[in-house]
This record gives structure tokens, C-alpha cells and sequence, in this order.
């Protein structure tokens, strides 16, 4: 066979693997991203299944059935249906004969076993269809020689491969032969008018078992003689442990043990409701360890840092200076934010036995294999000694990219030696965040002659600052003064990613100004924005992210499906669009005011992300981060008193529920690009969509979230 | 430890916990059914809702010793193989993301159906405002509602 690429077929022939299974049929082993060893052997019995060379598996049976095993973890964002679906696609099966396993996790060598970024179909969209296409290929050549045929006069499609005698055969019939066959290369991949999965509305593969409430989850897994822990930890952040008395805890019913590890105590209990009890009955004593923080604080800090001089740059073009000396007009605006708990609804929970053998974690994980690494180092055991298996995980939101509550189980089970799981409450969950981190920007644009000369966006934010490339997002490229700074506060409150990190207030932040900016300018919002992408549509700066004709084309149908601009007199809509994780996304929202107060009654959203590979599932993760959007600009309350969280529980922390929920109506560009992610990016643009059209309806600019105190505030200065 | 009969699922099932032990706690760790789920523990998010005598109830904010000899249904009890004209709907609309808090949902739309078999977009949303849905999958939980009512 001829090799026109060295370095791919190289790899080609070693990211996949197949055995014959000693309980009959082909297990195809597969790397999603790299080579694996060459002297990596797939295994032959499946519930052996190796995850150290190949990250992920597809068993074909005799009888023609395809299991896959599904390599990223689940958390709600459809992964899960979506990835298999692509396999699926070019395997050629009907998707009927496809079901879907979790693929357990690796402990060393895994590439990408992560959820978050939205990347998970945008990294394994060509090793996924290479895979299936090469198994594909082994049939149809094992087909072949079996009849004594060329490979290339037979076909193979919906799982029966036909030579041009048309004799058939099923893949399960040749799949002993095909197993041991050499692994081709250069295999064809179908073309994007061929789909007959990709493309389609797939159900959820885990739709039955959701519905009729089968263990799935993390806090579902039992294990024989397992106990319950439920931790204590210092109630404020800059607070440690001085002592504690245990005595009423151990007087409870099914209290079993209490232990201290670090500032924490755990109450271990024969069932939750004991070690929760056991817990809430600890008497504890305090020590301050560090300053106190109140919001009040970080906002000093904060303002601090934007009213001085010290910021790095992220990107300069030109002169911003300049042009504001130059300007016929400033306009300058702060936009504020708080901190955000994530708030999945299963709160955080883990299991774990150490054993002098291993050490075996079961639980919801978005970043197994580097929660086990830092569990290997924690507990001074060797990496191969860790055995973690993930569950289905009931919401993640960039939450369970942290393992702190895995970590909490494997200490806790090491002094103790039992089969535990940690269980948070609702109130421990929000208490003992790693929250969305409290940011502020500001922002300053110059006119000069009816354009936009100069355009300064600073962050100021709490422990850490956009990652690299958000400068380089819209509007760079299309001001000619332009400029990103970023300074931080470093604060004891433990922060981090949040659905769509930095863009999920940002996009508000920047969508909102230059919805001023066109009123400035006496221009319509979409329109201006279309006018600024035409500066950069042909860039060789190698640094922008978007793509202005992909921008533009997915304004234009917010547009359209919208009726931008022709509502009736009850209605009033807002703009916005915005580019990240790779995906462009335009919002309108359609509000009308009741009482003083806004209710949005729906958003219409255009989206290019790419070739859409499940629309059912695709338009629920959009519909997600829309409404997602809009509960935590208008309702997400969360601020600190001398440490300590003011909200923990939903009786004082408000989520989005139903009743002020928007139809969202999601429109897909059809650009037959490759596909691009959705979990995060339809969040972002939701906050300034309905601010603006709250600005349409009742000239109030919204800078700080949540929304509702602004509006609560302005309502009650109206009716005096 | 007290003794409790409960009827679970038109079947009898003997529990020793404490009195004050919820409803949620005795299906999920005694009974280890976990189709009941854990949320707020505060009767706040519905992720726990069960039927009690054909009304939907906070199992999380329920003490075992008030139900004794009350009829009590969980998801898994609530039809044979998911077949229950809400269950269906949620399948035919394809609800869930992350899935977790479905069974609360499923539970207080069959339980508000029943009261209301032709309700109203507005009835509808009233009915189900007590259910938080984080992944915000609500523009289908109002649809598979809706479809539900017309299907029973």
C-alpha cells in the first residue's frame, strides 16, 4: 500500500489496535489523539479492557452489535451520544445495532479525558472518524478475502458489506477474520452529503435509565460496607481549625467515627442522614489564619486596580492614547460582577478505599486523570495503584474540573482504611466553592468623526486574568487603537472555572458598550458590528480567533429569524453576539416590562458551530446556556462577609426556575465545517442581549449583575 | 432504633431509623433505591419530590415517622419500564442534560397532571416553578408536559 505521508500513516497504524475477543467477536482499540505504543495489545477479554495505550474501545459482536466505549465524561453536555454517533457514521452501522458504554479512565496516559472548554468534539472530530472508517475498511477487506475478491468491488453500508455479485455478508461474520488483519491506511472518509447519523436528532443513550431512575451518578454507587462521611470545614475562608469537641457527634445514632484531617473533621456515618447530623452537632473552634474578606473589599481592591496604573497588556494596536487625545467624544464604562458558585445539582461527592493494593475512587469527574495524579502524590502511592472510574455527573459547569472533594474522600478512607463517600450538603457545596471569581472591567472607546478610533478594555479581576487568547477575540482587529490590560487581586477565596470562564461576563461587559456605541453613533446595534468585522476580513494576523465572514453570517441570521426590528409595541429586543470556544453565536432578546420589571419572553439564537452533529442534543445544550445565561446575570447573588459565604442554600441563593424562562428558538449556520463545541458558548452573549433590550425598553443602562438589585433599586426609586 | 412499615411502591417494606430520619435518606441508603435524589435537603429544588397519596411532597424535608401507613410512590415505582405517559413524553422530547434533577421533574408533572389533565402553557409552568433544573432544560420540560397531557 502506498504511503503518501509518512509521519500520518505512521501514526495512523498505531493509534488503532484490534484482538479477537475470547467471548467471541472484534474489540478495536483506539487512541483519540496520539500514537500508542507500538507494543500496545488490545485486550481479549473485555471486562480487562486496558486503558493505558488506547483510550477508548469499539466491540463489534457476532451477531453485528456495536458497543462503544464512550472515552469523555458525561456532564450533561451530550458527549456521550455525540461522539459514538461519529464512530457510528463512518463505521456504517445503523445506529439501532449502537450502544454506548462509558469508557473507564486511564491512569497515566490519557490525552484529553477532560470535559470542559467546549473541546471534546472539536479534538476528537477527525480521530473518531478515522477510526471508524479504518474498522470499516478491515470488514470490507476481511469480507473480501473471504470471497476471493478485491476489496475495492466491494461496499459496505448500514452493517452488511455487498460484493459485485452482490453476495453479502454482516460485520458480524467477519469480524474473527477482520480482527487480525493488518490495519490499513488511507482510507476514505465519506463525504459530508453521505451522513446518515451525523446530522440527525439522536436521543441521549442514557435517556431510559435517567427516566426511570437507575443508578447513574456518583452519589448512586454503593459498595459493599461503604459508610458515609460528611466534612466540616472552616466556615470562613482565612479561617483553620483550633479544636473541636466531638462528644455529641459520637452519641449519635449511626455515627461510627470521627476523624480530623487537616482544618476538616469528618463524621463518618452507617447512612448519610447520621454523618450529616454528626457533623451539623460538632462544637468547633476557630482561628483566624488571614484577613477577612467582605465584598466590600474585593470592590476596594478592585476599583483600586482599575484606577491605577499597574496591568500587563494582553494586545496593543496602535496608540489608544492617541486616539482618546484625539477623540470628539469618550465614552467610559465599569461593569461589574460578583463571585458565582456553580451550584450542580448533585452536590459534590466521591468515593474511596485505600487498600494496600490500590486505591479505588468512584465518582463524577470532569479531569480524572489528573485528579488520580494528584491523589498518587497525596498519598504516596504509585500512579498505577490508582484506579479511578468515573460515573455520569449530574452538572459540572466547570466545577468538577477541581478534585478537592476527591481528594477529601482518598484522605479520609486512607486514615481510615473503610470503603467511604464523602457527601456534600447543599450548604457545604456552596461554602466550599471554587467560585467564578468577582471581575470588573472597564471600558473606553474613542469617536472621531463618526467611527470608533480607540477602543481600552481593562480586567480587573479576582486571583487570575483571561487566558491568552480572549484579547485577541472581537473586537481586535477592527479598531485601529486597541488595547486589552489585566491586573488581579490575589484573594483567599478559592476561584475558578465557571461555564464559559472570563466570556461569561466579558460578552455582557463588551456587547453592552457597544450597544451605547451605536446609540452613539446613531447606528443599529448588529449593523455596527457588521460594519467594524469588515475591517479585519482578510487579516494575516495570525492572533484573531473569529472569523469575521462566520461572525457576520450568524448576525445576519439573528437577524433574520428574529425580525430584528419589527415587533410589536409590547416588545422590545436586544443584541448581542459573541465568539468563543471556537463557536460564533448571535442572540436577540425579545422582553416585555411587567410591573416595572423585565420578563424575557424569548431569545432567538443563531449559532456556527461547524457540521452540527446531533441538532436534538445540540440545541439543548444551546437552549441551556441561554436560559443558564440569563438566571445568573439577572438573579446570581453571592458575596462574602469577613469570609463567609452570605448565601448556601437556594432559600437565599436564587437560580432561573421556569416561570422566568424565554423560549429560545436556535438557528444552525450551515458552514460544513468541521464542528466546533457548544457547551459553553451560548452562555456568554445571553446577559447583554437582555440588557439591551431592557436599555430599549426603559433607557436604563445595566452594568452590575445580577440584574434584579439594579432593577429592584430603579423600581422602588420610581414608585418613591 | 424505632421499627416503620412504610408502602413503597403498593409493596410493604420494614425500616429500623431514627424518627427524625427523612423519607429521602430511608429510600436512598436503607432501601437503596437512588432514583429519589438529594439537593438542597430544604425542600427547595424539588430533586427529591416523591407521591405521597398521588401528591407530590419534598421527600428530603420528610421525617419517616410521619408517613407510616401512607401510600408512597418513587420514580421507580411510577410505572412499569418507564411507560407512564410523562415518562414518555420526556423520552419522545428528549429532556435531560446532565439528567440528575428528571426524576423530580417526572414526578411533579405526573402529580399535577393528574390534579389538572388539560392544563395550560401558564398552569403548566406555575406547576412545574418549584423544580430547579440547573442545566436549564426547561423549554423542553414545559413541551414534554404539554405533550404528556395530550398523550394521557
Amino acid at each position: 500500500m502506498k504511503s503518501q505521508n509518512k509521519s500520518l500513516s505512521f501514526s495512523r497504524r498505531n493509534f488503532l489496535k484490534t484482538s479477537v475477543l475470547a467471548g467471541g467477536g472484534m474489540l478495536i482499540g483506539f487512541n483519540l489523539l496520539s500514537a500508542c505504543k507500538p507494543e500496545a495489545i488490545v485486550p481479549v477479554d473485555i471486562s480487562k479492557l486496558n486503558f493505558n495505550d488506547f483510550n477508548a474501545f469499539i466491540k463489534i459482536s457476532e451477531e453485528g452489535y456495536v458497543t462503544i466505549f464512550s472515552p469523555n465524561p458525561e456532564i450533561g453536555q451530550g458527549v456521550k451520544t455525540s461522539m459514538p454517533m461519529i464512530i457510528a457514521e463512518e463505521l456504517d452501522v445503523s445506529w439501532d445495532k449502537v450502544s454506548v458504554a462509558q469508557g473507564l479512565y486511564d491512569p497515566v496516559n490519557y490525552q484529553r479525558q477532560v470535559a470542559g472548554g467546549s473541546q471534546s468534539i472539536r479534538f476528537g472530530w477527525d480521530a473518531l472518524r478515522q477510526t471508524g472508517a479504518t474498522t470499516k475498511q478491515m470488514l470490507v477487506n476481511a469480507a473480501a478475502a473471504k470471497w476471493g475478491v478485491e476489496a475495492s468491488t466491494c461496499f459496505a453500508s448500514q452493517g452488511i458489506i455487498t460484493n459485485a455479485n452482490g453476495d453479502t455478508l454482516g460485520y458480524g461474520e467477519v469480524v474473527k477474520e477482520a480482527a487480525i488483519l493488518e490495519i490499513p491506511e488511507n482510507v476514505s472518509l465519506k463525504e459530508s452529503k453521505d451522513y446518515n447519523i451525523i446530522g440527525q436528532d439522536i436521543k441521549n443513550v442514557d435517556i431510559h435509565k435517567i427516566i426511570t431512575g437507575k443508578p447513574l451518578f456518583g452519589l448512586d454507587y454503593i459498595s459493599e460496607g461503604m459508610v458515609y462521611a460528611s466534612v466540616l470545614r472552616p466556615p470562613s475562608f482565612g479561617k483553620k481549625l483550633a479544636s473541636f469537641d466531638d462528644r455529641i457527634s459520637k452519641g449519635i445514632n449511626g455515627v461510627l467515627e470521627v476523624v480530623k484531617f487537616g482544618d476538616k473533621i469528618a463524621v463518618l456515618g452507617s447512612n448519610t442522614w447520621a454523618a450529616m447530623k454528626g457533623k451539623k452537632a460538632l462544637v468547633a473552634e476557630w482561628k483566624n489564619d488571614a484577613k477577612l474578606e467582605s465584598t466590600e473589599d474585593h470592590d476596594t481592591e478592585l476599583f483600586k486596580i482599575l484606577n491605577g496604573k499597574k496591568f500587563e497588556t494582553n494586545r496593543e494596536d496602535g496608540n489608544v492614547e492617541i486616539a482618546f487625545r484625539n477623540a470628539d467624544k469618550i465614552i467610559e464604562r465599569t461593569y461589574e460582577s460578583p463571585f458565582l458558585p456553580h451550584n450542580c445539582m448533585e452536590p459534590m461527592n466521591f468515593y474511596a478505599h485505600v487498600t494496600p493494593e490500590k486505591v479505588h475512587l468512584v465518582g463524577p469527574i470532569q479531569t480524572p486523570a489528573w485528579t488520580a495524579i494528584k491523589i498518587s502524590k497525596l498519598l504516596n502511592r504509585k500512579p498505577e495503584e490508582i484506579h479511578l472510574a468515573m460515573t455520569r455527573m449530574g452538572g459540572g459547569f466547570g466545577r468538577r474540573l477541581y478534585g478537592d472533594f476527591a481528594e477529601e474522600a482518598a484522605l479520609i478512607s486512607n486514615i481510615t482504611k473503610k470503603p467511604i463517600k464523602v457527601v456534600f450538603s447543599r450548604e457545604d457545596d456552596m461554602a466550599a466553592g471554587i467560585y467564578r471569581p468577582a471581575i470588573k472591567y472597564r471600558i473606553k472607546a474613542s469617536i472621531k468623526d463618526g467611527e470608533i478610533t480607540g477602543y481600552h478594555l481593562k480586567e480587573a479581576a479576582i486571583n487570575g486574568n483571561m487566558y491568552g487568547l480572549i484579547a485577541n477575540f472581537f473586537p481586535a482587529g477592527c479598531i485601529p487603537n486597541y488595547k486589552v490590560s489585566t491586573a488581579n487581586y490575589k484573594s483567599k477565596i478559592t476561584t475558578g472555572a465557571w461555564r464559559a470562564p472570563y466570556t461569561n461576563f466579558l460578552a455582557f461587559a463588551e456587547q453592552s458598550f457597544f450597544n451605547e456605541l451605536a446609540f452613539e453613533l446613531d447606528k443599529d446595534h448588529p449593523t455596527l458590528l457588521i460594519e467594524l468585522l469588515q475591517n479585519v476580513k482578510g487579516t494575516k494576523d495570525e492572533r484573531i480567533q473569529y472569523s469575521p465572514e462566520r461572525m457576520e453570517e450568524t448576525i445576519k441570521l439573528a437577524m433574520k429569524k428574529s425580525n430584528w426590528g419589527n415587533t410589536t409595541e409590547a416588545t422590545h429586543q436586544g443584541f448581542s453576539a459573541y465568539y468563543s470556544h471556537n463557536t460564533h453565536v448571535a442572540e436577540v432578546a425579545d422582553i416585555e416590562m411587567k410591573n416595572g420589571m423585565p420578563l424575557v419572553k424569548k431569545v432567538t439564537v443563531a449559532v456556527d458551530c461547524g457540521i452540527v452533529v446531533n441538532p436534538l442534543g445540540a440545541k439543548n445544550q444551546v437552549e441551556g446556556g441561554v436560559i443558564d445565561g440569563i438566571g445568573h446575570a439577572m438573579y446570581g447573588n453571592f458575596s462574602f462577609k469577613e469570609g463567609t459565604p452570605q448565601a448556601v442554600n437556594f432559600d437565599n441563593y436564587r437560580l432561573i426556575r421556569m416561570q422566568e424562562t424565554p423560549e429560545v428558538s436556535t438557528h444552525f449556520v450551515e458552514s460544513g465545517l468541521s464542528p466546533t463545541g457548544l457547551g459553553e458558548p451560548g452562555l456568554p452573549p445571553a446577559g447583554g442581549a437582555v440588557a439591551n433590550a431592557i436599555h430599549t425598553a426603559t433607557g436604563e443602562r445595566l452594568l452590575k449583575q445580577p440584574f434584579i438589585n439594579e432593577l429592584e433599586m430603579s423600581k422602588s426609586k420610581i414608585l418613591g | 432504633m424505632p421499627n416503620y412499615t412504610l408502602k413503597i411502591n403498593g409493596e410493604q417494606v420494614a425500616v429500623t431509623v431514627d424518627a427524625d430520619t427523612p423519607l429521602l435518606w430511608v429510600l436512598r441508603d436503607e432501601l437503596t433505591m437512588v432514583g429519589t435524589k438529594f439537593g438542597c435537603g430544604i425542600a427547595q429544588c424539588g430533586a427529591c419530590t416523591v407521591h405521597i397519596n398521588n401528591t407530590a411532597v419534598r421527600s428530603c424535608s420528610l421525617p419517616v415517622s410521619s408517613i407510616e401507613g401512607e401510600s408512597i410512590t418513587t420514580i421507580e415505582g411510577l410505572s412499569e419500564n418507564g411507560t407512564h405517559p410523562v415518562q414518555e413524553a420526556w423520552k419522545e422530547i428528549d429532556v435531560p442534560q446532565c439528567g440528575y434533577c428528571q426524576a423530580g421533574q417526572i414526578m411533579t408533572a405526573a402529580a399535577f397532571l393528574k390534579e389538572n389533565s388539560s392544563p395550560t402553557k401558564n398552569e403548566i409552568r406555575e406547576a412545574m416553578h418549584g423544580n430547579i433544573c440547573r442545566c436549564a432544560s426547561y423549554n423542553r420540560i414545559e413541551k414534554a408536559v404539554e405533550l404528556a397531557a395530550k398523550n394521557s
